[in-house]
Order: C-alpha cells, then structure tokens, then sequence
C-alpha cells in the first residue's frame, strides 16, 4: 500500500548523527587530533587556507578533520567561518624578496645569487610507497642546516629587468584601489588584481587543467619557470594611530614567478612577459597554475586573439570557485518534483504527436520532397 | 555533356567543370536537388537565390566539404583527364584545393590565419607546394597584395589589422597567387559598406578576366551578379528555376519567382 | 627512501609484457624513421612532463650488461639526472657513468653530449610535445592527416613568420627537423645546437614520450635535415665566448649569474665534456673556479 513520504525532519536529524558516528568512525581507533592534521597533513591544511582564503592553520586542520578529508568541503567551512570575522583593513604588500627561503628553484638559470635551494619537495623522490611508513618509525632526523647567514636571493624576474629583457610590472597609480572580490561582486572586463585574486582562491584542479591546456596548444604563451620560492614573510599592518606599519607575523607562502613568450614589435624591442602565482603554505602546483593562467588571461591586454579557454577570462574567473561549483553541481541533488513533472508532460505530449504524425508518412515514402523543406 | 568530353576540339571548348544530378538531403529535408551545369575555362557563374534556397548547400558541395546525397562533380585536371572530384584520394583532392582551385570565404576571417602577416597569409600556398627560398616567396607576396590594391607596407601586419574590404581582397590573393583555374566564392561582398562592395568587385572583374580564371559566384544580390558574371543560375527551394545569360534572364526572367526577384532589386 | 624498493619489482621495474609492447613499438619507429609511433604508455613511479616516456623506453632495452649515463641539461649531476639514474641502479644494478664515451644507453633531457656518440650507442630522449606541428594545429586528428599526406607548409609559414618578425628564424630550441626526407619531427626541446649532431649519428637515437603516448627513433647514419630557407639557412646558437672553466669553443654553454649586478660566467652546459678537458689540462679564464 502506498504511504506518501512524510518525516524528512526526523530523517535529516538521524542523517546528520549517522554523519557525525561515520565521521568519527571505529570508536577503538584513536581519533585524529587537530595538531596531527595541522603537523602532518600540512599540505592539505595550506589547500583548505589557500582557496578558502583565510590563514589560520588550526581553523583549517579542524574544518578537515570535520569535513572528513573532502577539502573542497573543509575550504566552504573556513569560507563560512571567514565571512563571520571582522575587518580592520588591508595588509601592507608582501615582501617576498626578503622571504625567509625554506625552498627556492629557477629554471632558467643553473646557478644564481641565493642558489639553487631544494627544500622539502617529493620533486625528485620515486613513487614508490613506502611501506615503513605504515609502522611508527622514527622519525628520520633533518639534515644539518649550515649556521651562515643565507645570501640574498634576488627576484629572477629582477636580473631579467636589469638587462631590460622583461617586462616591468606596471608601478600603481598612488591612490589606486586594490579590488576584493569578497567585498565587490566581479564584473567583466576584471583588472588583473582582480583577476589574481580569484586565481588565488581558485580551484587548484581546475588552475591545473587550465595551465596544463595552455602547455599543450590551447593558448601557448611558452613558459619558463623564472622561479618558485616557498617560506616565510612577515605581514605588516599600517596603523593609523602610529602612522607607521607594524609587523603582525610571518605566513608561509608559495609564489612563482613564470617568464613567458616574448612579445615586441616594430614600435618596440622584444621582452619577455609574465604571468605571476601566490598562495598561501606550500603549493607549488597551484603557484604555478596561477602564474600560467595569469599570463592567459592577459592574451587582450597583448592585444592578442582569444580562442582559448585559458584565455577566457568571463569562463575561467566565473568557473574557478569550487565552493560555488561544488554547490551548484551538487544541487543537483535536491528535490527538483515539480520541474520534472512539467517536463514529463511535455514528453509524452510530444511523443504522442510525432506517433501520430508518422503513421500516414509510413504508408507514402515518396511524399518526401513535398513534406520536407 | 559525355559528348562535349570525347569532342576534339580545342582545350579551352571543353569545360572544366561538370556538374550533373547533384542531391543533397539533410535527413528528409532537401538541401539541393538535382542540379546539373557546366562550366567553362573563364567562366563566371553566378547562383542566386534568397537565404535557404540551397545556393550555399550546392558551394558546399562544390568545395567538397559536404558529401551530396547523389550526382557527380567532374573537373578537367591540369593534365586534360576529367576526373570525378568525390573519387579522388584526400591527399589528391587536398593537393588540388590549394593549388588549382581557390575559395573564397563571406567572412575573411575563415579564409585567412588571422594572426599571420599578411605576407604568410599569401604565401602559405607557395610554401606548401614547396618553395624554399624567402625572398622569392615574400616578392611574389608583395606582387600580389599590389594586384589587390593593399599598400605593401602592410606585408607584415597581421590581416586583424585590417578593414573589411581589404580583409577580402588579402583573401582573393592567397587564393590566387598559385594561379588557380577554379575559384568557389560565398557572398564575398556580403558584410561589406556599398562603396567597399563597388570596389572589390571591380577588381575582381580586372582580376577574372586577366586570369581567365572559371568562378562559381554564389551571390543573394543581382547587382553583384550583374557586375561579374557572364551566367545566372536561379535556385528556390534547392532546386535550379531558371538559368541563362545574365543580361538576358535579368533583363528578361521568364518565371514568375526570377521576376519577383528582379522587381524587388528594382524597387530598391 | 627507507623501504627496500627495488625487491617485489622485476628488473628495470616494467614487467616483461610491458618492455615487449614496447620494443615493438620501438622496432616500428625505427623501421619508418621519424615516425610517431602510440604505444600504451604506463604510470610510473615519477610525474608524468619528468622523463617517463624516456624511462619507459630506457626500461625496454636496458639488460645487465648495459653501461647507463643519464644527463639532465647535459649535466650528470641535475636533480632530475640524479633522480633517474638512482632509478636505474636500485631496479637494475646495472653500472652507471657520467663518462660519455662508456655508457652503452645515455638518456637524456634538453642536450646531445658534446663528444661524438659511436655505433653501439643508444640516445634516449625524454620528450614533452612530440609533435612538431601542435602549437600550429591543436588537433591530433588534423595533425596525424598532414603527416600522412606530407602536408608541411604550415610549419614553413612559422618560419616565415619568425623572418618577417625578427629578422630570422627566431626558433632557438625544439626546431622542427625533417627525418630521413619524409617525417617531420621534433627533436625534443634541446637547442638547435645540437640538431646537427642528430644528422648521420652513428648511434641510434629513441624518442619517448610518456604523456603523449607516442615513441619514435632516428636509426643510425639517417639523414636529419633542419627545416629553413635556401635564403635563411639554418643556423646554430652561437657563443661569444669560450668555456670560462675548459676554454672550450663550439660547445653550448650555460649562462651562470654571479651576482644580482649583472657578472655573469658562461661554463659547458656539458659537464662531463668539461671535466674531462680540464682532467686533461684544458683551462679557460676562470679556470681555477668551482662552478
């Protein structure tokens, strides 16, 4: 017999608790601390603060570990929760040439002022599990640090503008006003601070799959990786009632720098140009997707032609927040009854109409020309 | 028309083109139905027809970039063999397209590599058949932008930075400087401001008739028609209503859609 | 790494089925030279864009007997050099170089050693993009078409271009070539200095590339010819000066920047070409420096 569906409250409420026993899961296995995420899951907990564009380490170690490891999930936590915090202002700009270098590497030159600095990376590992890790050994001890005051490591970027062999960064206007995109709605054509703005909290995966189709023919801007540097910079605040910045701490970040096709003419020498990549902790990939699709989206302002999606700034900055994507797509899932419904009718009425409207056809095939065009 | 093939006259008597019995249905609709005509070594036929009246559909078949439902499309190779164009391999028919053949894009856009110089734009087709020596290449690039009226200065500006018009005239000489036999053209007035319009079709008058080159003209304006071409296919619904000199069915159309058409040029 | 990775995987780390599918596709590209040659390229241990098609085919041909150099940049001692050539020695135990002239298979990323290669001797490409027409036609379909037909005017109207521009062809690396006077080919992004190397090479030179699915070879003593214009000859890069460290000319060299106000040194970007002058007594102006 048929019982019409009733008592959706009750449901969701036992769902949610089924959640929150799944999430927890066997009651024998001690549960996963905050600090164990934030100590040894730390590239996950940079993805959660990158895209979900607030730099709280233990914020973003907790939403994982309630989101139970779907980061997209954890970064619309540390989204909802970002949206709930107050404002003071606006940061001085980072200073990344004074960066305390934890990883620094240049592909354009073998050896360079401030070296060649590897770092922590699995960029050279073989990927082979390693099945020690399944027991508790011990941890493997840090390689010995040298104890001399590291040398300066100038931009890449920097030595190429020395010999006038790159484009300068346009300086700002003195009273020019950064956009925020969390402050503004976007609107096209966006600026490129903008622009970066929403790569920055962008869809790794989908920077990733945009960066790798300009590799491959779809938008080429022939990159050079100038540099990728990862550690440490100081964050400083300019404080009205001092009238000078104080310094709030140290964030780690990863930028790139990528030094790209050149462009010039007959009005002008050629210069390489460039496409820029920052995100919070240490992500590389997403440094350097951004600094691809940077430079793609400058294809109007090269005065070039657009024809690829990387290119396109309406498709890539309108589709690259993944808590926007994933809440649309995944809507899919709600009740859409009444929309379906409609469409029922319409289909069977139409079937109906083409049935009948075949049935005479049938019998006279050399009607065609006349009951075409 | 198998008559006019084993006749042994003169080269330029036999056509160049023969076109018979050519179909095309999208599903069950018609696109073109039963066209059949012949064309002859510099010889300009115009196909005119409102939009939707199958002229596009019988270029494109022509272009070989449709395939027809049914009918033949044979052309006198430079050997003098009549071959049928839909029995030749990819790499025989691609050879002959880029060589002895032209077609001309409505929207330059589609028949040129937009940012390319002007110079590569003309001499790609060189290239493909070969040449290897730059400066060769990049004269006869010059000659030929001279011969379509842009200023040679602009032989390495990218067609983007181009008009319209000139768009189109930079078209015509990559099509031409192979010297082909057979140019297919699309509305290549269309898009383009009266003045322009008298413009390029002048120089393609000059051009035809110096070249003696064939041209199957497909064209909605009869003025256009008119100017360029010696004869007039009237197409409706697919199908070929009336053909003929131009003067003569233009200045004479026997069926009452031809007049209909001609009035309505008239009145304008 | 701590755990024994080499045992639980068979020598050279593909299994025999594997190395087989892919010797045959080797035997095929050599059979019709420059020539790109699908083979069903497998996952392996390190990022695809790193050499996995290099190592796939290495893997295919190498047996114990084999002496392996790996060079990076034409540098043995390049991350990535380092990387794949511990590779080799934990799956293989075969011997390892940085000698040119002893190593039997020498794998390489952007460069051809300076020294001239010797029958016997197989050069192992790593290769990102192998098809030389991509960045002018994105589609694989329309591609694979003018390969099949010859249709190789595009790539020309590229060089043209580059002229009308700069004045000349303003390829420096990846500059296409044409193998055995049928396939256009890239010859991986190693710079055009080294493109008549690949001209008649006694050795054979293999082709892999892992992402891209596609193998291809250049057999011994092939004619390999740089695409140009009988007016435009084809050119390779040039130097000013000599080898700040062995004072060798007609080498490629590396740009090393000393300082961020411009001092600059230029060094063999062929590091083992380099050892080997200065063991013998070679020195350039800064020849007492340690790069």
């Amino acid at each position: 017999m048929y019982v019409a569906v009733k008592g959706g409250e009750k449901a969701i409420d036992n769902a949610h608790r089924l959640l929150a026993s799944t999430r927890r899961g066997d009651p024998a296995v001690p549960a996963i601390g905050v600090d164990q995420i934030d100590g040894q899951l730390g590239i996950a907990v940079a993805r959660v603060m990158a895209e979900g564009s607030l730099y709280d380490r233990r914020i973003a170690a907790l939403a994982i570990k309630q989101a139970r490891g779907d980061l997209i999930e954890a970064i619309f936590l540390v989204r909802a929760y970002r949206t709930t915090l107050p404002r003071f202002g606006y940061s001085q700009p980072l200073d990344t040439d004074a960066m305390f270098i934890a990883r620094r590497i240049s592909a354009t030159y073998k050896d360079l002022p401030g070296g060649q600095v590897l770092g922590p990376t699995f960029d050279y590992t073989h990927r082979l599990i390693d099945f020690a890790l399944e027991t508790d050994a011990d941890a493997p001890e840090a390689p010995a640090e040298s104890n001399e005051q590291p040398a300066p490591a100038p931009h890449v970027t920097a030595l190429l503008d020395g010999e006038g062999l790159i484009e300068r960064n346009p300086a700002p206007a003195v009273d020019a006003v950064v956009g925020d995109l969390t402050r503004e709605p976007l609107s096209f054509p966006a600026d490129r601070d903008l622009r970066l703005q929403n790569l920055a909290r962008g869809d790794e995966g989908f920077l990733l799959a945009l960066g790798y189709s300009t590799q491959r023919g779809f938008g080429r801007t022939h990159p050079f990786v100038g540099e990728v540097r990862f550690g440490e910079v100081e964050v400083e605040f300019f404080a009205e009632e001092l009238g000078f910045a104080v310094p709030l701490g140290r964030i780690e970040v990863t930028e790139c720098e990528m030094v790209t096709q050149f462009r010039g003419g007959a009005g002008a020498p050629p210069q390489f140009t460039r496409g820029y990549g920052l995100v919070f902790g240490q992500s590389e990939r997403k440094a350097m997707s951004m600094a691809l699709v940077d430079r793609a989206l400058r294809t109007r302002e090269f005065g070039e032609d657009i024809d690829a999606p990387a290119q396109d700034e309406e498709f890539v900055l309108s589709h690259s927040d993944n808590v926007q994507a994933t809440g649309f797509v995944e809507h899919l899932k709600l009740p859409h009854y009444v929309d379906f419904q409609a469409e029922l009718g319409l289909i069977r009425t139409l079937r109906a109409e083409h049935a009948a409207r075949r049935a005479p056809d049938a019998a006279e095939p050399a009607e065609r020309r006349e009951a075409a065009e | 028309m198998s008559a006019a093939l084993l006749a042994p006259e003169a080269d330029d008597d036999r056509p160049l083109l023969t076109v018979s019995g050519l179909t095309k249905y999208y599903g069950e609709r018609p696109g073109c139905l039963d066209v059949g005509f012949d064309l002859h070594p510099g010889e300009v036929l115009a196909i005119v027809g409102e939009s939707g009246s199958g002229k596009s559909t019988l270029l494109s078949l022509l272009a070989c970039r449709l395939a027809p439902t049914r009918g033949t499309i044979r052309y006198r190779m430079r050997n003098g063999a009549m071959r049928d164009v839909m029995s030749l391999t990819e790499a025989e028919r691609r050879l002959l397209m880029r060589t002895d053949w032209g077609f001309v894009h409505q929207d330059a856009a589609q028949g040129l590599r937009m940012r390319v110089s002007a110079g590569a734009n003309v001499g790609e087709r060189l290239m493909a058949l070969g040449q290897r020596h730059y400066g060769d290449i990049r004269a006869q690039a010059k000659d030929w932008l001279q011969r379509v009226e842009i200023d040679t200065d602009r032989i390495d500006d990218p067609p983007r930075s181009f008009s319209g018009g000139m768009r189109q005239r930079l078209q015509i000489a990559r099509n031409l400087v192979t010297a082909p036999r057979l140019v297919l053209m699309d509305e290549p007035t269309g898009g383009l401001d009266v003045s322009v319009q008298a413009r390029l079709l002048d120089l393609l008058r000059g051009l035809v008739a110096d070249l003696g080159l064939a041209v199957v003209i497909v064209t909605h304006d009869l003025a256009v028609a008119r100017l360029v071409s010696h004869r007039l296919m009237v197409m409706r619904q697919g199908s070929v209503i009336e053909t003929g000199l131009t003067d003569q069915v233009l200045d004479d159309p026997r069926e009452p859609y031809t007049q209909l058409l001609v009035s309505s040029v008239l009145q304008v | 790494m701590n755990a024994p990775a080499a045992s639980g995987y068979n020598f050279a780390y593909l299994d025999e089925q594997t190395k087989r599918m892919i010797r045959r596709a080797i035997l095929k590209a050599i059979a019709i030279p420059g020539y790109q040659v699908p083979f069903a390229s497998r996952e392996m241990p390190m990022p695809y864009g790193w050499g996995t098609g290099g190592v796939q085919v290495t893997a295919s041909i190498i047996g114990e007997d084999d002496v392996l150099k790996v060079i990076d940049q034409g540098s043995d001692d390049t991350t990535n050099a380092v990387s794949i050539r511990k590779f080799f020695e934990k799956t293989t135990g075969v011997a390892t170089t940085t000698a040119t002239g002893e190593a039997t298979i020498i794998q390489t990323r952007h460069r051809i050693p300076e020294a001239p290669l010797t029958e016997g001797q197989v050069l192992v490409y790593q290769v990102p993009i192998p098809e030389p027409l991509r960045f002018l036609e994105p589609r694989e379909t329309e591609t694979r078409t003018m390969h099949a037909l010859e249709e190789y005017g595009l790539m020309h109207v590229k060089l043209y271009e580059d002229i009308a521009r700069h004045g000349h062809i303003a390829t420096s690396y990846d500059y296409p070539v044409m193998v055995a006077g049928r396939y256009l080919m890239d010859p991986s992004p190693t710079p055009k200095f080294d493109n008549p190397k690949m001209h008649r090479s006694a050795a054979l030179q293999l082709f892999g590339a892992g992402r891209e699915k596609r193998i291809y070879a250049i057999p011994p003593y092939t004619d390999v010819v740089s695409l140009d214009f009988e007016d435009h000859p084809f050119e390779v890069n040039r130097f000013d000066t000599p080898c700040a460290l062995c004072g060798a000319s007609g080498v490629y060299l590396d740009e090393v920047v000393l300082d961020d106000r411009g001092r600059r040194m230029f060094v063999c970007s062929d590091t083992d070409h380099c050892e080997t002058r200065r063991a013998d007594g070679h020195r350039g102006a800064d020849g007492d420096a340690t790069p």
